[in-house]
């Protein structure tokens, strides 16, 4: 390329034609390549820089484990009842270390408190709106469709009781159901809705996991991904699991504008319940990709101590935020 | 003495002056004490809304080292901005900067980050503040970032010389074919050199508006252009004006013409080495004979321009010769400097600075040459032979520049 020259991005090595002294300098930097053995392209230098502020806020730590059984009574007929008290707030959330978001969340927190019943109890959900848009709480499952969140729209400072009996059992998802859908979704306004079976499912070690993502600047693309909303931070603190252990993961994607998200276990496989509700029928793999609104819970074993990585296995959102790590011990 | 009648007219010196001196701080009075306002008790209302911060950062610059990248950034916007994350190629990624995360309004700072970047290929980055906000930057070609060594400079200086120094010179030794031509032919060189400097100035005058551009907001780069061409073409005309009231007698319009020319057609050519020097440190260009040569062939012109103005001097041989070589110095030398400078630490601000100085000092000597051949000779201006150098010079400015490509 000695001769054309300039201006185009072109990548053609520079073509050098002024003496030696130019040469050499070329020499140089090849040879800098070469003594600089410091770079072995390891996980070292990729993430988030920092942590997030836990003492403060929200901790995702915590999250994994929390499950909100809501205050338990029993009608007459022996019917076992939940009341729960959801409150949507306006909040700063720190969604990656030293990054806010103006996030609308339920109690505060995003995803929301995770919703726990047994199949056939009467579920009473309190919901009050203290934020300042218009909210309601949308559940999957099944119900009645005056008890659906979509229709009756709860202005802020407004209150409604939605009450249904918890079923099918299986894993489910509520969310905001206000206008425009994308923005009340996307700022926060989701969480995760489980039904147990009456007989329960086999003894584990349970964990919930959202898959979301938040576009800071508002314009339609993500610029953080992760599970349970703080980029990167199961990499960077990873979940101790103990070898040997069964553990159930309830997974949910709440993704927004990205069509799909996944979940890709390392150095294991597990089983893959789609939506939870069935537990004779389920699928051995190592990755799972799910549409917006879509869940599944996993269930693996992990064999000996070690460093087992999971992540979306779109590597952009990986980098972007959605990696974590099981640190298994004996 | 002061007549009485005058006297009268005026109240006491001593007091007038007071008194005006007075008027000249209230206005700065008043100003100062709305400000301290504002700062201590806030803005009026209106302003007091929720909106999200102004924030603006600039990445002025690029470099690579091995195995590392540094981001040059500037915060041009109202207010201070918290770099806290950054991402390289839609993947977050470690990095310090230096001095402070924080970067006020005005200031600057270096981010760096250890990555294992692939010579030759594009990266891009983005840099998220505390509030969410993205900054993208990128860079076209990936490769080392020439440190400011030996080589360098060697290269630089070669570079310089070749492209600006020696064909402003060989240009320059046209001087003895001009000496004593026809008047006519004088003029059809005049107005060559006038389509020479028009085709320099409005080059310089669009790569100054293309730099001014790129500056932060806050430094408002077309200002800057404005006031470089005012400072160039008002500088020029006091110095004449001042250099005819000191030296009336024996003064040499026409060698002022000439040095004129030999400085505006300097900053044009460190501007050029500011764009040489960048555009090779950034990967851009490679230095190849081609290029060189194009810059020969342009550049041999520009010592056409400045001697034509001097044919006929009243300078003895001897004292012309110090002369040209002070004229093929002024103009070709700054190439030098400009490459070093440009490819070490390039701002935007001081480009459209000196491009726009170059662009104005080029215009304004267009102006007192097309002024100088109106004086010799109103009927001459228009004529076909002088339309016909006129021409020339754009052609040969444009034919030259093809081998320049970039």
């Amino acid at each position: 390329m000695k001769g054309s020259v300039v201006g185009a991005a072109g990548t053609a090595g520079m073509a050098l034609a002024l003496g030696n002294s130019q040469a050499k300098t070329n020499t140089t930097q090849t040879l800098d390549f070469g003594k600089e053995d410091l770079f072995d392209h390891s996980h070292e230098f990729a993430g988030t820089v920092g942590d997030i502020d836990i003492a403060s806020d929200f901790d995702p730590m915590v999250f994994l484990e929390q499950f909100d059984f809501g205050t338990k009574s029993q009608l007459d007929n022996g019917q076992t009842v939940r009341d729960y008290n959801i409150v949507a707030v306006d909040r700063d959330i720190e969604i990656a270390p030293g990054v806010k978001f103006p996030a609308w969340t339920y109690n505060g927190q995003v995803p929301g408190p995770t919703i726990r019943a047994t199949e056939g109890d009467l579920l009473r959900i309190n919901f009050s709106n203290a934020g300042t848009h218009p909210h309601t709480i949308h559940f999957h499952g099944v119900h009645s469709p005056k008890m659906d969140g979509v229709f009756e729209v709860i202005k802020p400072g407004g209150q409604f009781m939605y009450e249904f009996e918890a079923k099918p059992w299986g894993l489910h998802l509520y969310h905001c159901h206000a206008v425009p859908l994308k923005r009340h979704l996307h700022k926060g306004l989701y969480g995760t809705f489980i039904v147990d079976p009456p007989a329960g499912r086999p003894a584990a070690r349970e964990m919930v996991m959202v898959m979301n993502g938040f576009s800071t600047q508002f314009d339609g693309a993500n610029t953080f991904y992760a599970v349970n909303t703080a980029a990167f931070h199961y990499a960077k603190q990873p979940i101790p699991v103990k070898v040997g252990q069964l553990q159930r993961v309830y997974l949910t994607n709440l993704t927004e504008f990205d069509l799909i998200n996944s979940f890709h276990l390392h150095a294991d496989m597990f089983r893959l319940y789609r939506t939870g509700t069935r537990m004779d029928h389920y699928e051995i793999t190592d990755t799972v990709m799910l549409c917006q609104g879509e869940r599944a819970i996993l269930e693996f074993t992990l064999p000996e101590p070690g460093s087992y990585m999971f992540h979306a296995h779109q590597s952009e959102f990986a980098e972007l935020g959605w990696m974590g790590i099981f640190e298994a011990h004996e | 003495m002061i007549s009485e009648e005058s006297s009268n007219e005026q109240p006491p010196a001593s007091s007038s002056i007071g008194f005006r001196m007075l008027f000249a701080f209230v206005p700065m009075g008043l100003l100062g004490l709305l400000i301290a306002l504002f700062i201590s008790f806030g803005p009026a209302g209106v302003f007091q809304a929720g909106f999200p911060p102004i924030e603006e950062l600039d990445v002025e610059r690029i470099t690579f080292e091995p195995n590392q990248v540094s981001l040059h950034i500037v915060n041009g916007g109202p207010e201070s901005v918290t770099i806290a994350q950054v991402s390289v190629d839609e993947a977050f990624w470690n990095f310090t900067t230096s001095p402070s995360n924080t970067v006020d309004r005005l200031q600057r700072a270096v981010i760096t980050l250890p990555y294992p970047w692939v010579e030759g290929e594009p990266l891009s980055f983005a840099i998220v503040s505390s509030t969410g906000i993205v900054f993208e930057s990128g860079a076209e070609i990936s490769t080392i970032t020439p440190s400011p060594d030996g080589n360098y400079i060697i290269t630089f200086s070669l570079l310089g010389i070749y492209a600006g120094l020696i064909p402003v010179l060989i240009g320059l030794l046209w001087f003895p074919f001009l000496r004593n031509l026809h008047q006519k032919w004088i003029h059809f060189f005049l107005s060559f050199t006038i389509g020479l400097l028009l085709f320099l100035g409005v080059d310089s005058g669009v790569e100054a508006i293309e730099s001014a551009l790129e500056v932060a907001s806050a430094f408002q780069g077309f200002s800057i252009l404005l006031t470089g061409l005012a400072l160039a073409v008002l500088a020029i005309a006091g110095i004449n004006n001042w250099q005819d009231a000191r030296n009336s007698v024996g003064s040499d319009s026409s060698l002022r013409i000439a040095y004129t020319i030999a400085f505006g057609i300097g900053l044009h050519n460190f501007g050029e080495g500011l764009a040489i020097g960048t555009a090779y440190s950034t990967g851009l260009i490679s230095l190849g004979t081609f290029l060189v040569i194009g810059f020969a062939v342009h550049n041999t012109t520009e010592g056409l321009a400045i001697v034509s103005p001097l044919s006929k001097t009243l300078l003895t041989p001897k004292s012309m010769i110090a002369h040209l070589l002070a004229l093929g110095l002024i103009a070709g030398f700054p190439t030098v400097p400009g490459a070093w400078i440009g490819g070490f630490s390039f701002s935007p601000i001081w480009n459209t600075l000196f491009l726009s100085i170059g662009a104005g000092a080029i215009f304004h000597v267009s102006w007192q040459i097309w002024s100088s051949i109106r004086t010799t000779s109103a009927a001459a201006l228009g004529s076909p032979l002088n339309i016909l150098g006129f021409l020339t010079g754009l052609i040969v400015m444009y034919a030259t520049g093809l081998l320049i490509v970039g």
